[in-house]
């Protein structure tokens, strides 16, 4: 992006220009997607594809170096028995475990993301959460995963909202940013909707759900509405956004349901690990179970796929 | 009117692999014979058609064709069953008899769905997640009301009319079935039932339903053939109630044609629906209804929304958005789980159709249809729609039944209702806005029996359906729809 | 040459009520009405096919007007028919006398008549409650049934009983929101015209109710055939009769009520089914979401 496309503190969008939402046509729309039978040939595709676009995270307090180098091993190595498999898109952590992420993934091309703003509240002053931000980078951080202040965007304060989310993509610099909407703290689909193009206008580069740590996180008819969000940008300005459901996609089939929707919605272009990823930490196992139950015709075990 | 610049892409890349329902578990008979009297039976003239694949153009099996001498047979058994036992049934056991159907269409749903969908061309998504379930939902509300009925009249006795003729079309054919037989046998009425001539397998399965349900003889008739069979239970002077679903032509000759006899009738007859989407509705949830509305069963639905009117100043947005909506759409197999829209009914349906799309481009209107490939062979049309339409044209006016669908524009409230009600249909509507009292206003004003505000194409066995004007007289469904099949006695 | 004092009385022209005016039969047709001596009581208007276009026109015209009224209005104003009515109940009494039915009856006629006004304006705000309904759909929507006057009734009106059969048919038609065009009794029309005027001087909106006379052989099948009436109701038909009206009917789908010949003194027959008979039922769906 160049310097005199970088979104400006005040340029708020017209948001009264943002589309209403109906709850239950996007349900029913949902509906339709998981009525998509994805088999064989096709299923095998969409599993590698969606292996790929896995953000592996561990966001624990009780995360340790030993925890997240198991977990970069993980990413790198998902079943080595099983030849032909991609690595996994990312590895997400906490900012203190950016360093130790990086030296784990060494040469191989994971990117290392981060949350950052005081994750997963994102309740401190802004100097706080640019400090943290920046943290974050200058640990070698590739992407970093911020969270809105629900508080302001729901009483109405859109332009600290969308202030906020400038001054950390600045902060950024090279590091590309995901927004974190925490939607399951914003009620409706409006509000969805509205923080979506919010957060784009402000200069997100993906937009994502959730944190994981409120319930509900990622669902379906959530992750539509930010996907037509996108797609609307995209009719505007031309610009490409990604978009990162996050937490709550633990089994194949709901993620294939995630590729149906992503591909319905937005096209072929977004089908790459560069534009959709899965916030995830136990969808890659079930994943693998699935691809080994495609290539030998056997329901799997837990007990034969590494934990991480 | 494509002036989208910054285009998706939706060809390519990942594809869905064919995703057939298997039909391993499905039997179809070469040949049927006419249900009458509780059994399966030759027909008196000996002959049989032939019900066709419309996907394959292949012979599915051969079907009796009644002829009045059948007719006059089905009708004697609906009388001597409706003296007999089932008049004179006590309510709540002649309810239990239509529970039984509603459970064993449950128990053989799926088998039902994979004929329904080889017989009449519907995708089996469709097959299986509408017809087939709404149709024992139908059974299974209206048993309920067998023993209730003087609750649903108050100060009325309700009697039942005695043997019902009831002509169904072959665009949701177990589904009309339902919507016939239910209602009559719940009143306490008998029936002499037929199905359309390109779809009578489910009807002659339900016939196996009925049998197994232990109904007793003759209170359930199907009888099956053409318009001659058809005009034989309409006209057969020991009908007393006829009812009818089809074309507003066809519907109009019955309605000469039973005028003298002191037959009751109910006409559910076409439809020419407009869609409206103001500019403040919820726009991507409209669109998909506008797909619903028009692509749902290949269109080929009476209250289809096939005249869609938008407001002018998110006309542009409307239709590109349901362009690419579209290129998402698949056209082929019925039987493929992901098919989204399956094959016209027929070879003569598909050439009607096929009539009205030269003739809207003959009209100067711009015809634009979905990319998406068809089968070699079989009978498919591609979703299409036209822009650049006027009220004045006959793609506006006429029912075209069929994925065909009519954009217009228009600016203000008073507008957009004066174009839904300039026509002779009044079946149904649609209005998209997120503004409450507009929605109130609007499905107050729209001349029409159903009106879906913010949704389209949905339907239940409690909410009655039917149209106004010249889409018909009566209602089926819920508890308006007993009326078809009680008189009331003071 | 001795002269009386004695006072020529004015008789009455009968007029048709089209629009809420009182016209002439633009045909200049008529026929006299004659009472049991031979005498001519009027020369009533011979309502042609025109004049029935004319009043079905001014019915199209105040048909949505009167359906928008609140139905506290509307029964505000049936209550007021039967005001006026009662006021007049004299003249009424007086006509059919003219016309052979004993004061005794003719009286019982006229209370009726009043009081099937009254009950039928209690109605206005009550039928949807007894006939609408809430509908218990297995999806997320909110799903409710109403009742909608059907639009333009055209109503050949019972001949036994010159007002209150008209009344009987004409108040459930008009209380649901509909417009009508009733054709009054052959052999007893002069209490139609009178009631014209009751309505006149009511609250009724012109084109609610118009109000013709003639001959029912002549115009009975111009009423079921007409393609802007949504919907005819007749009396005291026999098969042939329905025949002849069903089927010019048919072209444009109306909704065809056929009465049969009734005592219409008889309690049952005034209920709220006779509302029903001219209504459409409109169903409405709406999602129930955020």
């Amino acid at each position: 992006m160049s310097a005199a496309l970088r979104p400006q503190r005040g340029q708020l969008p017209d948001l009264s220009r943002v589309t209403a939402v109906d709850e239950t046509g996007v349900e029913e729309r949902v509906a339709r997607f998981r009525t998509r039978s994805i088999k064989t040939s096709s299923k095998v595709e969409a599993l590698k594809l969606v292996l790929s676009m896995i953000d592996l995270t561990t966001l624990e307090g009780q995360d340790t170096p030993g925890k997240v180098r198991q977990l970069c091993q993980k990413a790198i190595h998902l079943h080595d028995s099983m030849p032909g498999l991609p690595t996994v898109a990312a590895v997400c952590v906490y900012p203190t475990m950016v360093a130790v992420a990086k030296r784990a993934l060494g040469e191989h091309r994971i990117a290392v993301a981060s949350v950052a703003t005081a994750f997963p509240s994102g309740m401190a002053p802004l100097k706080v959460k640019l400090d943290d931000t920046k943290a974050a980078v200058d640990a070698g951080a590739d992407e970093i995963d911020m969270v809105i202040s629900r508080g302001a965007f729901l009483q109405g304060d859109y332009g600290y909202v969308f202030d906020e989310i400038a001054a950390i993509k600045e902060a950024c610099g090279d590091a590309h940013l995901k927004v974190i909407l925490e939607t399951g703290e914003l009620s409706t689909l409006d509000n969805v909707r509205r923080a979506s193009v919010l957060a784009m206008h402000a200069g997100a580069d993906f937009i994502k759900t959730s944190t994981g740590k409120i319930q509900p996180a990622a669902t379906m008819p959530v992750t539509l509405v930010m996907l037509q969000a996108i797609r609307d940008f995209h009719t505007e300005t031309g610009r490409m956004i990604g978009m990162k459901p996050a937490g709550g996609i633990s089994n194949s089939k709901l993620a294939i349901h995630y590729l149906v929707m992503l591909r319905e919605t937005l096209g072929t272009a977004w089908m790459t690990p560069e534009w959709f990823r899965f916030g995830a930490s136990s969808l890659a196992n079930d994943v693998l179970m699935q691809l080994q139950k495609q290539a030998t015709g056997v329901y799997q075990s837990a007990d034969y796929f590494s934990l991480d | 009117m494509d002036t989208q610049v910054n285009k998706l892409a939706f060809d390519g890349g990942w594809q869905y692999a064919p995703a057939p329902e298997s039909t391993d578990h499905v039997t179809v008979d070469e040949r049927y014979g006419l249900f009458i009297d509780g059994e399966f039976a030759e027909p008196a003239g000996g002959k049989y058609f032939d019900t066709v694949n419309p996907a394959t153009e292949e012979r599915l099996s051969q079907v009796a064709l009644a002829t009045e001498a059948d007719v006059d047979r089905a009708v004697a058994a609906a009388r001597k069953a409706y003296e007999g036992p089932w008049s004179k049934m006590k309510p709540a056991e002649r309810g239990k008899y239509v529970y039984r159907i509603a459970r064993i269409l449950q128990e053989r749903a799926r088998e039902f769905a994979v004929i329904e969908s080889l017989d009449g061309g519907k995708p089996i998504r469709e097959s299986r997640d509408v017809d087939i379930p709404l149709a024992a939902a139908h059974f299974f509300y209206y048993a309920g009301w067998a023993d209730k009925l003087d609750y649903a009249y108050p100060g009325r006795r309700a009697r039942p009319l005695g043997v019902a003729g009831q002509v169904i079309p072959w665009n949701f054919p177990l589904l009309m079935a339902a919507w016939k037989l239910a209602p009559a046998l719940a009143c306490g009425n008998t029936v002499v039932l037929k199905p359309a001539e390109t779809t009578p397998l489910t009807a002659l399965k339900l016939a196996e339903v009925v049998r197994d349900a232990g109904l007793p003889p003759g209170v359930v008739n199907i009888v099956t053939g053409a318009g001659d069979t058809g005009s034989a239970v309409v006209s057969h002077p020991g009908v007393d109630k006829v009812a009818f679903t089809g074309s507003t032509a066809v519907g109009r000759m019955i309605m000469k044609a039973v005028a003298g006899t002191g037959k009751k009738y109910t006409l559910e007859l076409g439809g020419k629906a407009a869609n409206v989407i103001f500019a403040d509705a919820a726009i991507d949830q409209a669109v998909e209804g506008i797909v619903n509305g028009i692509f749902f069963n290949q269109g080929h639905v009476c209250c289809a929304g096939s005249r869609l009117l938008v407001q002018e100043s998110v006309a542009d947005e409307v239709v590109a958005k349901l362009k690419d909506r579209m290129a998402t759409l698949i056209v082929g197999d019925p039987l493929d789980k992901n098919t989204d829209i399956g094959a016209i009914n027929s070879q003569e349906q598909l050439g009607r159709i096929e009539s009205y799309l030269k003739l809207g481009v003959d009209e100067g209107a711009e015809m634009f249809q979905a990319s998406c490939p068809t089968p070699d062979r079989g009978y498919w049309c591609r979703p299409t729609i036209f822009t650049g339409v006027a009220q004045s044209n006959r793609i506006v006016q006429e029912e075209i039944f069929g994925p065909v669908l009519a954009i217009q524009t228009f600016r203000t409230l008073e507008e957009g209702i004066a174009k839904a009600n300039n026509t002779p249909y009044g079946l149904s509507g649609g209005v998209w806005t997120d503004k409450g009292a507009k929605i109130f206003r609007m499905t107050q004003k729209v001349r029409a029996g159903v009106v879906w505000a913010n949704t389209f194409n949905k339907f239940d066995p409690t909410s009655p359906f039917g149209g106004y004007k010249e889409s018909g007289v009566g209602r089926e469904g819920g508890l308006h729809g007993l009326g078809a099949y009680l008189s009331l006695e003071s | 040459m001795a002269t009386t004092n004695a006072r020529v009385p004015v008789a009455k022209t009968y007029k048709l009520y089209i629009g809420g005016k009182f016209p002439r039969t633009e045909s200049g047709r008529y026929y006299a009405l004659r009472d049991a001596t031979g005498q001519v009581l009027a020369n009533v208007c011979r309502a042609s096919r025109k004049d029935f276009r004319e009043a079905v026109v001014a019915a199209r015209k105040a048909q949505p007007g009167w359906a928008a009224a609140s139905a506290y209005l509307r029964g505000q104003v049936l209550y007021r028919i039967a005001e006026m009515l009662e006021g007049r109940r004299e003249q009424f009494v007086a006509e059919m006398a003219l016309e052979g039915v004993a004061k005794k009856a003719a009286q019982a006629e006229v209370d009726a008549a009043i009081d099937r006004l009254i009950y039928y304006a209690g109605w206005a705000d009550k039928y949807q409650q007894v006939f609408s309904s809430v509908n218990p759909v297995a999806s997320s929507h909110f799903n409710f049934s109403v009742l909608e006057p059907t639009g333009v009734v055209a109503i050949l009106a019972p001949e036994a009983s010159g007002l209150l059969g008209l009344v009987s048919n004409v108040a459930p038609c008009i209380v649901g929101g509909n417009a009508c065009v009733v054709l009054a009794s052959e052999s007893l029309p002069l209490n139609a015209v009178s009631f014209a005027e009751v309505l006149h001087a009511s609250d009724v909106p012109g084109g609610v109710v118009n109000v013709l006379t003639g001959r029912r052989a002549e115009l009975a099948v111009q009423f079921a055939s007409h393609m802007d009436v949504n919907a005819v109701v007749w009396n005291d038909g026999d098969n042939d009769a329905e025949r002849e009206i069903q089927q010019a009917a048919a072209d444009n789908i109306k909704r065809v009520v056929g009465r049969a010949a009734t005592d219409w003194q008889k309690d049952a027959a005034q209920n709220p089914y006779l509302i029903a008979d001219t209504m459409e039922v409109k169903t409405t769906w709406h999602p129930v979401g955020s």
